[in-house]
């Protein structure tokens, strides 16, 4: 009965994402319109966290899984990319590598100085 | 062979189940990044198709109905986010101004690259939401018209990569703060490169499972834009 209900919530609220993503006219995915919606909802109360936590818990667990498919599509796609593979891994590799690096960085500074101004206000 | 297959739900989905449980034993076994799991069954599923000449088609007629599931596994990202949201509160800013800045320069690279490769418009939107979680980049993907499989095949390897780097990039980089890791992992190689912020610590997993969920907010807002930028 509890797994029944914290499905039946959960598939409402993708529901709610689907429906949202075909009415309004931005490109989002439905399950942002839906990630959102259960965050509001738990956020206010309208659900408690006790309704859904084990399911989604499970979802998230066996998330790669669902990857699967989409991932072995390569097989098919690869011969059709001809000479694009290695500009696709050349972008993938350094666009990675330079996104890792900067938000470390800036995150880094702004929790510093936020550290400093900190230390400066108490003395 | 593929005629009978055809005809069988189960057959796609229990091949990727049993070979992911294969991969995950294994990848517990031999502590490798690169023994990804999700790379591993792939790799796996794909051989195993090919020696015994099945076609892809035949294997996504079971395997696409766990593919649907991605949807609601995404939303359940929600819980996490839930459980960690004072974390959230306290680093609002450092979150949120790092991550704005990770997500812009991931457009600006993808872009000037995606551009001097003279890629077609299919690629260049295959390519950008290339850092975010598979589930909401093949929608971002798909909403901009890309190539789905090219999506997913850049977000693995995005993924393995950034779970390979981290440490040594950080040190290199000098990014010690425990939020600062967490926030580069999540952002620039998303639940592949959680597993490894997990490895470094409890604040840097918590920070970039949040990176994760931002990271994919703040792309699909602008990523139409982006799109319109670059074609």
């Amino acid at each position: 009965m509890k797994y029944l209900i914290q499905f039946a919530i959960i598939s409402g609220i993708t529901f709610l994402g689907e429906m949202l993503n075909l009415i309004l006219p931005f490109s989002i995915p439905a399950s942002v319109y839906g990630l959102v919606i259960l965050l509001v909802a738990l956020l206010s109360g309208v659900i408690k966290l006790e309704q859904v936590e084990e399911t989604a818990d499970f979802f998230n667990t066996i998330m790669p899984v669902l990857f699967l498919a989409p991932a072995v599509s390569m097989m098919d796609v690869l011969p059709k990319l001809g000479g694009s593979i290695l500009p696709i891994l050349i972008i993938t590799v350094v666009s990675t590598v330079v996104v890792m690096a900067v938000t470390g960085r800036v995150s880094q500074a702004v929790i510093r100085h936020g550290k400093k101004k900190g230390r400066k206000e108490n003395e | 062979m593929n005629e009978m297959l055809s005809e069988s739900v189960y057959f796609g989905i229990v091949i990727s189940l049993i070979f992911y449980w294969i991969s995950l034993t294994i990848s517990k076994k031999v502590k490798l990044t690169i023994c990804n799991p999700l790379l591993l069954s792939a790799v796996f599923i794909v051989i195993v198709l090919v020696i015994f000449r099945i076609d892809y088609d035949t294997y996504n007629y079971g395997a696409q109905y766990l593919t649907y599931f991605l949807t609601p596994a995404t939303v359940c990202l929600a819980v996490p986010l839930y459980r960690q949201i004072e974390v959230l509160k306290k680093n609002v800013s450092a979150i949120m101004l790092s991550i704005g800045a990770g997500c812009i320069t991931n457009a600006v690279v993808i872009g000037i690259l995606t551009i001097s490769f003279k890629f077609s418009p299919e690629l260049k939107a295959a390519l950008i939401p290339k850092s975010l979680t598979t589930a909401i980049a093949i929608g971002v993907s798909e909403e901009l018209g890309g190539l789905t499989s090219v999506t997913v095949m850049s977000v693995v390897i995005t993924g393995i990569l950034g779970a390979t780097i981290a440490s040594g990039l950080f040190k290199l980089l000098k990014i010690e703060e425990p939020v600062a890791q967490g926030l580069a992992c999540g952002t620039a190689s998303h639940a592949i490169g959680t597993s490894k912020a997990i490895e470094l610590g409890e604040i840097q997993g918590a920070m970039s499972s949040l990176a994760i969920v931002v990271t994919g907010i703040i792309t699909v807002v602008i990523a139409p834009l982006i799109m319109n930028l670059i074609s």
